[in-house]
């Protein structure tokens, strides 16, 4: 019971906490709504060190350095899409964590669609050519042969 | 043909599976760099506080103005980089043996610790510069030490290693291009 409890009590803790932040107090910017572009647009960026995180989430030092830099862009005065071609510019469309739509990336925006449609075109025809089986060649009548065995067996059921 | 038609999923299936499996090839680490072929980013950088040349307390550091003119080599290194050791030997050849002139941009290093780190292994660079905080780097697109740069004579980024220099890689691809871009 007792350590039934103690999980439990576990488990809320860890569910009350908050999560671990990377953005350390000395980066906050005085100004809550530019804090809160910042923290959208590094929530954008990926991290190239570590880079299945965004910098927002990352402690390593280089996503410290461009939180840093985002932050002086948006005091700066720079718009927020400015920013972001602040940060392309130098490192490329690989630090966007939502590639962008263009002629690079079609095949991987349009390509989950494309084989969706293909799998679906492929079904319809295949399930059309089945009922046109179905409905048309098998359907000649039964010899007088065959209709005498159908009965016997149907008789035999009763 | 409508045999051939049912081949086709299985077919595209070894497709793909083809593309990935040539994908595990790739290193993830190496990103494409977004400056190729456009021209270094301007920048003045101070040497590093103390650095002595000749003698004398070097006055100046490294700025873009100084890129121009011939195929340089600039090396993002730093004395905490593991890496940076091992490719010193092979930056050392490249510019005393193999006559690239070499630039260093010294990458967030203590200023006490880069000097004696290149007091100890050598000074291959023709000048170096020092960025404290990155920030310079940060426009070369730096995002792991070392990395190097190759820069043709109008001052443009023209090839981008990352990692340590191989001999492999010198002789394999730094050399090759550095003739190819002065003959150009």
């Amino acid at each position: 019971m007792k350590r039934i409890l103690l999980a439990a009590l576990l488990a809320l803790s860890a569910a009350a906490s908050p999560p671990a932040l990377a953005v350390q107090p000395d980066e906050v910017l005085p100004d809550p709504a530019l804090e809160t572009r910042a923290r959208a647009i590094s929530q954008e960026l990926r991290c190239l060190v570590c880079q299945n995180q965004s910098i927002d989430d990352s402690n390593a030092p280089l996503a410290r350095d461009l939180r840093l830099l985002v932050r002086d862009r948006l005091k700066a005065g720079d718009s927020d899409d400015k920013v972001m071609e602040y940060v392309t510019d130098r490192y490329g469309d690989y630090v966007l964590l939502r590639p962008p739509f263009k002629a690079t990336t079609l095949v991987l925006w349009i390509g989950p669609f494309a084989v969706l449609l293909l799998g679906a075109a492929g079904t319809f025809l295949f399930l059309r050519g089945r009922r046109g089986v179905a409905a048309g060649a098998d359907t000649a009548p039964l010899n007088a042969d065959e209709r005498r065995r159908l009965d016997a067996l149907l008789r035999k059921d009763d | 043909m409508r045999r051939l038609l049912y081949l086709l999923p299985f077919l595209l299936f070894i497709g793909v599976g083809i593309a990935f499996y040539l994908g595990f090839e790739r290193d993830p680490r190496d990103i494409p760099s977004a400056l190729i072929d456009k021209p270094a980013p301007t920048f003045d950088l101070p040497a590093i506080p103390g650095q002595m040349v000749q003698g004398q307390p070097a006055t100046n550091g490294l700025s873009s103005a100084k890129l121009a003119g011939d195929v340089t080599l600039v090396n993002v290194f730093a004395s905490w980089c593991i890496p940076c050791k091992a490719e010193h030997p092979v930056i050392t050849r490249l510019s005393r043996e193999q006559g690239v002139t070499v630039f260093g941009i010294n990458y967030k290093d203590k200023p006490e610790d880069a000097l004696t780190w290149l007091s100890r292994n050598g000074n291959p660079y023709a000048a170096i510069g020092a960025d404290q905080d990155g920030r310079v780097s940060i426009d070369w697109g730096v995002y792991g030490v070392p990395e190097s740069y190759l820069i043709d004579r109008k001052g443009r980024i023209r090839f981008k290693h990352v990692g340590p220099l191989t001999p492999q890689v010198v002789e394999e691809q730094i050399l090759p291009m550095v003739k190819h871009l002065r003959q150009g």
